[in-house]
C-alpha cells in the first residue's frame, strides 16, 4: 500500500517523535523535579517556609501553564533559535517542550509528595534527620508510586504536544500527519500516524502503569 | 537526675488571627529511669507537650532541658544529634510503608550514618526482642496494628537512647494488644533503664506501666502526683469528672 520512501519516512517519524517525547521528559525532570521539590519544602506548612521563593516558582509556574502550548511554541521561537540555532525540527521542539513540561511537571511532583502521609515525615524528624535526608530518604521513596504515575501522564501528554507541534514543522508523526493527511488529503498516511501514536501511548501507560505496580509496598 | 525537665512552657498558636494557647505555663520534670504519664482529654495540649521534649515544636515561653541541657541553646546539628537520642513512638505508627520492616528499623541508624552491615545487625537484635524476628521481610502493610507497633518501638530503641516519647501508642490497638505493648514498654524500661513519657487518655495505660502521672487539662497542669495516691484517694477521678474526662479513661 505505501512505497518503501514512506515507510521509510513514517519509521523515522516514529524515531523523532520518541526522541522528542523521551528526551523532553527527561529534561522536563531534571528542571521540574528540583522545582517540585522546592515547592513543597518552601510551603506555607511545608520542612522549610519560605514565602519568597514559594511565591516566584508558584508565580513562575501557573504563567507558563496558562500559555497554550500551540501559542508558547511560538512565542519560544527566538528562544529556541537561540538555542538550537533553528526553530523547526525535532531537536528544536524539544525546547518548548521542556519549558511547556517543568512547571507541569513541578505541579505533579509537588501533589505527589503532598500525599506523603505527615506522621512519617515527624517520626523521621524525631529521630533526627536533616531537611535534605528527609527529601531524600522518605518524600521520594514514599511518594514513589505517585511520582511514576505522575510521570506515566506527564510523557503521555508530551507525546500529545510532540504532535500538536507538527503543525509548525516540528517533526515527528504529528508533522507527518499535517503535512500528508492535512495538507494533501492522504487519509491512509494520517490514519496510519494516528494509530501509531495511540499505540506508542498505550505502551508508555502499561510501563508506568506495571512499573507503579510492581515498586509499590503498600497492598499485598 | 531529671532526665527531662521543662519549665514554664507556654505554647502559643495564631489560627485565623485567634491566639490559641495549647500549653499554659507547665512545669515537670520526669526522673531518669522512671516511667511517666501524661493524661488528658483530646485536645488538652498532651501532643504539643510531649513534640516539645524533642523539640518537633518550639515552645513560645519557657525552657526545655534533656540530662541538664537546654534545647534551646543548641545548633541545629546539634539538636538533631540530640533528637535522635530520644526515641518516639505515634498512635499511626508512621512507619515507611515502602520499606520493609528490617530496613525501617534500620532507618534511624541510616540517617546517623552508621554501616548498613552493623544497622542491620543491630535491627536483628532489636526485632528478636520486639520479638518479629520472622517478620524482617514483610512490608508494614503485611503486619498488624499490634505488630506494627513493635517495629516502632524497635525502630525508636534503634540509636540507644535514653528516652523514649510515647504519643497515644496504644490508642488505636485493641484491649489486648495494647496489654502486650504496655508490657513491652515496661520491660524495656527495667531491663535497659530507658526513661519512658507516656501520652495518653486512657486511665487504664497509666494504672499499668506508670511510676508517675501529669494530668493536663486545657493546656495546664492540674494535677502531679505518683499513681498509687492518685488511685488510692480516688482523686484522679474527680479530676477526671471535673474536665469531662470520665468517659475518654473510663474502660
Amino acid at each position: 500500500m505505501f512505497d518503501a520512501k514512506t515507510i521509510y519516512m513514517i519509521v523515522e517519524g516514529i524515531g523523532d517523535t520518541l526522541y522528542m517525547t523521551l528526551l523532553s521528559t527527561l529534561l522536563g525532570y531534571v528542571v521540574g523535579l528540583p522545582l517540585g521539590i522546592t515547592l513543597y519544602v518552601t510551603a506555607p506548612d511545608g520542612l522549610k517556609p519560605n514565602k519568597f521563593i514559594y511565591r516566584v516558582i508558584d508565580f513562575f509556574c501557573n504563567i507558563i501553564r496558562s500559555i497554550p502550548f500551540l501559542i508558547l511554541l511560538i512565542l519560544l521561537i527566538p528562544i529556541t533559535r537561540a538555542i538550537v540555532g533553528q526553530s523547526y525540527g525535532s531537536t528544536a521542539t524539544i525546547v518548548p517542550l521542556v519549558i511547556c513540561a517543568a512547571p507541569y511537571i513541578a505541579r505533579v511532583v509537588e501533589t505527589a509528595l503532598n500525599e506523603v502521609d505527615k506522621g512519617v515525615i515527624e517520626a523521621a524528624k524525631a529521630m533526627g534527620a536533616s531537611t535534605f535526608q528527609i527529601i531524600t530518604k522518605v518524600l521520594l521513596v514514599e511518594a514513589r508510586i505517585s511520582l511514576i504515575s505522575g510521570a506515566t501522564i506527564t510523557t503521555g501528554i508530551l507525546l500529545g504536544y510532540s504532535a500538536m507541534s507538527g503543525t509548525v514543522g516540528g517533526g515527528g508523526l504529528g508533522d507527518i500527519a499535517v503535512r500528508y493527511g492535512y495538507y494533501r488529503w492522504q487519509t491512509d498516511i494520517m490514519i496510519v500516524t494516528v494509530v501509531l501514536l495511540i499505540v506508542i501511548f498505550q505502551i508508555i501507560q502499561n510501563v508506568g502503569t506495571r512499573l507503579a505496580l510492581r515498586l509499590d509496598h503498600r497492598k499485598r | 537526675m531529671s532526665a527531662i525537665r521543662l519549665e514554664h512552657l507556654t505554647k502559643k498558636y495564631e489560627v485565623d488571627g485567634q491566639t490559641v494557647v495549647a500549653l499554659d505555663d507547665v512545669s515537670l520534670s520526669i526522673d531518669s529511669g522512671e516511667i511517666y504519664g501524661i493524661i488528658g482529654m483530646s485536645g488538652a495540649g498532651k501532643s504539643t507537650l510531649v513534640r516539645s521534649v524533642n523539640f518537633i515544636e518550639k515552645p513560645t515561653e519557657g525552657r526545655v532541658l534533656i540530662d541538664d541541657v537546654e534545647l534551646a541553646g543548641l545548633s541545629e546539628g546539634e539538636l538533631r544529634k540530640k533528637r535522635s537520642e530520644i526515641g518516639m513512638i505515634f498512635q499511626s505508627f508512621n512507619l515507611l510503608e515502602q520499606r520493609n520492616v528490617l530496613s525501617n528499623v534500620c532507618f534511624p541508624l541510616e540517617i546517623a550514618g552508621v554501616k548498613k552491615k552493623e544497622a542491620k545487625e543491630k535491627a536483628r537484635k532489636l526485632l528478636k526482642m520486639v520479638g518479629l524476628e520472622d517478620k524482617e521481610k514483610a512490608y508494614p502493610s503485611q503486619l498488624s496494628g499490634g505488630q506494627k507497633q513493635r517495629v516502632a518501638i524497635a525502630r525508636a530503641l534503634a540509636t540507644n537512647p535514653e528516652i523514649l516519647l510515647c504519643d497515644e501508642a496504644t490508642s488505636a490497638l485493641d484491649p489486648k494488644t495494647t496489654d502486650s505493648i504496655l508490657a513491652l514498654l515496661k520491660d524495656i524500661n527495667s531491663r535497659l533503664g530507658i526513661t519512658i513519657a507516656v501520652i495518653t487518655h486512657q486511665m487504664s495505660v497509666v494504672k499499668k506501666i506508670c511510676d508517675r502521672v501529669a494530668v493536663i487539662d486545657k493546656g495546664r497542669l492540674v494535677e502531679e502526683d505518683t499513681v498509687e495516691k492518685l488511685f488510692e484517694t480516688g482523686e484522679i477521678l474527680e479530676i477526671f469528672n471535673n474536665s469531662g474526662l470520665a468517659a475518654a479513661g473510663g474502660e
